[in-house]
Order: structure tokens, then sequence, then C-alpha cells
């Protein structure tokens, strides 16, 4: 059986993790290596780096970090943040990155999509749709989170899907960083109207939470704090979706 | 012993440097024929999609070399499917070396088929130490059905081969580099041939 994913997300700015890591067992909390390594131990079906990083050594510090990753970390990774172009994938690529993630750049020219996935295959082109819900429902948001583009959802997730994109990570802006758990209607609303996986994002809190949007019909779902300050360790979040009867690799 | 990965540029030819070189394999990358031919193994990976793939081996001659290859070869993911003698995939005739037609997902799944699934019903010194059910990492939208030169097996939900081998040429549909210990035993077990 193909098995539910649980991906860690690390943040990235100029080459280090950001955003707080508190492990006793590691020597370094910002190297991002030695966290995926250690993620990789304890069970993370793959990873995602969101590079934040706002310099213009930004493309080659993001190369050598993709390229320590995948010389060292022995399962899939995802690349996102301020990639606009063929060439820019190119390079992670080369470098032993699995999948990019696109943003913004696919709102500004969906083209990219259809470029993305020609040149390279749909399975590695992830969009990531940041989506809010409002009094109008679920809308998609730019500029981290600031800016409506207007665009519902899910009529983005299955444009992004008919350009090309073989996944999709939804995170709930209404959710994330609350620790209330997942959108669990939205995310269960394009899981059934898309033929890609979708990847839930935002809100998790506490190991009831995956069992939860995994019910709504995530593919995989991925998380970052709780992680970081290990409130609901990988291992046994795994044996606890196990026990519920989730297909999930231990 | 000289193992030599195959180079077309379209192939993730860095994270198979990298899983060589966690087994303490330096590795060359090549398109070179002579340099190929005299390898002692031969690795073949591939990721995208399966038209400009084989143009991609056109250009450097590989269609024509790769089938007169004897030493043990291994084809990774793409590297599998491009070994097969058609795809579904941009109606796309392949290398034509194993005899088997390689097929889109009916949509009833999600696709592409992307994670982690089990392996099942292993054959042969590929999957020594591996027991039935293990992991593998798979992603991909086009697969090769069970025939009799099937080595290993996954479901998606219906079986189909997650590994093949015909003579010398053995093929994995999963990332042997991105499957994690399972992934680099079976890698171990190729180099052992």
């Amino acid at each position: 059986m193909l098995t539910k994913r649980i991906i860690p997300c690390l943040d990235i700015k100029n080459g280090r993790t950001v955003k707080g890591v508190r492990f006793e067992d590691i020597r370094d909390a910002g190297d991002p290596v030695e966290l995926a390594a250690l993620y990789a131990k304890q069970g993370a079906d793959e990873l995602v780096f969101l590079d934040i990083t706002a310099t213009n050594e930004k493309r080659k510090t993001l190369r050598d970090l993709v390229r320590e990753v995948a010389r060292h970390i022995d399962i899939p990774f995802t690349v996102g943040g301020g990639i606009s172009a063929v060439e820019d994938v190119e390079v992670l690529l080369q470098n032993g990155a699995d999948k990019v993630s696109v943003n913004s750049s696919a709102l500004h020219r969906p083209e990219l999509i259809t470029e993305l996935a020609s040149r390279f295959g749909s399975q590695c082109v992830t969009v990531a749709i940041d989506t809010k819900n409002t009094s109008e429902g679920w809308k998609v948001f730019s500029k981290a989170g600031t800016v409506d583009t207007g665009l519902f959802a899910l009529d983005w997730a299955k444009e992004v899907v008919e350009r090309g994109a073989g996944e999709i990570l939804l995170t709930s802006m209404s959710n994330d960083g609350t620790k209330g758990g997942f959108a669990l209607d939205i995310t269960g609303e394009i899981s059934r109207n898309v033929i890609v996986p979708v990847i839930a994002s935002g809100g998790a809190g506490n190991q009831q939470h995956f069992l939860d949007v995994f019910a709504a019909g995530a593919d995989a779902a991925l998380a970052a704090s709780i992680f970081h300050f290990q409130e609901v360790p990988l291992p046994e979040l795994k044996q606890f979706l196990a026990q519920n009867n989730i297909d999930i690799r231990i | 012993m000289k193992t030599v990965i195959v180079d077309y540029k379209a192939g993730n030819v860095q994270s198979v440097l990298f899983a060589l070189e966690r087994l303490g394999v330096q590795a060359t990358v090549s398109a070179n024929a002579e340099e190929i031919q005299s390898a002692d193994k031969v690795i073949f990976p591939g990721v995208g999609e399966a038209s400009s793939a084989m143009r991609a081996l056109k250009a450097h001659h590989l269609d024509q070399l790769l089938p007169t290859l004897t030493q043990p070869f291994l084809g990774v993911c793409l590297g599998m499917q491009l070994l097969c003698q058609h795809s579904e995939e941009g109606d796309t005739d392949m290398l034509g070396i194993i005899p088997v037609q390689v097929k889109r997902f009916e949509v009833a799944m999600k696709v592409p088929h992307m994670g982690w699934n089990n392996l099942h019903h292993l054959k042969g010194d590929l999957f020594t130490g591996i027991k039935d059910d293990e992991y593998a990492y798979f992603v991909h939208s086009f697969y090769a059905p069970v025939t009799e030169y099937t080595i290993a097996q996954s479901s998606y939900p219906e079986p189909f081969s997650a590994a093949l081998q015909y003579k010398n040429f053995y093929a994995v549909q999963f990332h042997t580099e991105k499957s994690g210990a399972p992934g680099a035993q079976i890698l171990q077990n190729f180099l052992n041939l």
C-alpha cells in the first residue's frame, strides 16, 4: 500500500535553519543538514526546505545547501522559495533536489508550471498554494498571506494540475501557527477534486490533527515547529497513526 | 571495480553519485561509448519525460550502444522504463531491451504514484537481505505491468513491476538512492553482482 507521508519543513535563511529548533541530540540546531539527517533517521518520509533568504548570493548558497543535503540524506526532498525560471530548477535538480515548489512565481506567470513540467516531468513540480478562509470562501493569497489574488483555492488547484503540477502543497494561512489542527474542509475538497497528491500544511498541534487530516483525504502532512520543538516526536506520531489504521511507513 | 553512470543530461545523476559515495564507491559519469563499454557496472538513472529522454539518448548515440552491453546494468525509475519496448508516455518507442509495454496509471488513483510503497515477490540477488514488505520510494505516472521479467512487485492498487530483469539488464522503478537503508542495500547488491 502507498503510505501517507509525514513531512518536516525546514525554513532556511542564508543556508541555516531559522524559526528555532530545540533538539538535545544534535550539535548545531541551525545546521539544516544535521537536522535533516535526524529527521530522516526518525522516519520522516520526505523533507521540504523553504528558502526565505533575500540576498544576491541566494542561489549559490541554496545550491550548496541542496548539494550537502543530497550528499548526506537518503530520502527525497523538495526545495522551494524564489524559484521563477527553468534555469533555477535545473541547478537545484542537478545538485540533488528531487522536487521544487513554486508559489508566487506560478501565480505571477502560470505558464511556468507547464514549462517546468515539460522540461523536468510533473513529478518534480510541486505548486504551493497559500489559502485563507474569507467571507467569500477559501481564497488564494500571495506575498506571505497579505494579498488576496482574487482566485478561489479550488479553482487555482485545478488549474495548476491542468498546467502540469504533480503535487499541491496546500497551506491554510487561517490555521498556520494556531496548533488547532489542519484546515480539513478545504484540504478534503481539493484532494477529492484533483488527481495529484495533496500535502496539508498549517495548524498541526498534536497527533490527532494528523489522523484527522488523513481521514479528510490528505496524501501527506507537513509541519515545522512541532517537530523542531519535539512537541510531537516523529516516531511516536507514526506509531499513533499506524495504530489508528493509517497506512504509514514505520 | 569501475562503475559508470550513463550521462545523457536527463538523469538525476548527482543523487546516484552521492548514494554510491555513501557506499564508498567513486563512480564516473560519462556518455562516452568506450568508457561505458569498459565499465564493470553501468547505472542508468532517469527522471523526466520519456520522449525527450529518448531524444537525448539518440543525440548521444546511446540508443545503439546500451542494448549491446553485457556487464551488469541497472536502470532506475525512467531508466527502467527506457529499457522497455514502448511507453504510452508520448507514444514513445523505447530502447526495446526488455519486451515490456509501459502504460499510464488508470485515473481512479492519484497520479503520480508518489511516496513509499511495499516491495513484494522479490526474486534474485538484487534483493538479498531485503524482506518482503520492505518500503521503497516511488515517483512515477507510468508503469510496467507484471510479466515474466518481473523480479519485484508493488501495488497501486493493482500489482505492477517494481523491478525487472532480462539477462544482465536489471531495472528498478523506485529510487534506490532515495529509499533509505533498504535502497542502499539494493544498490550494494547490484554492485556485488
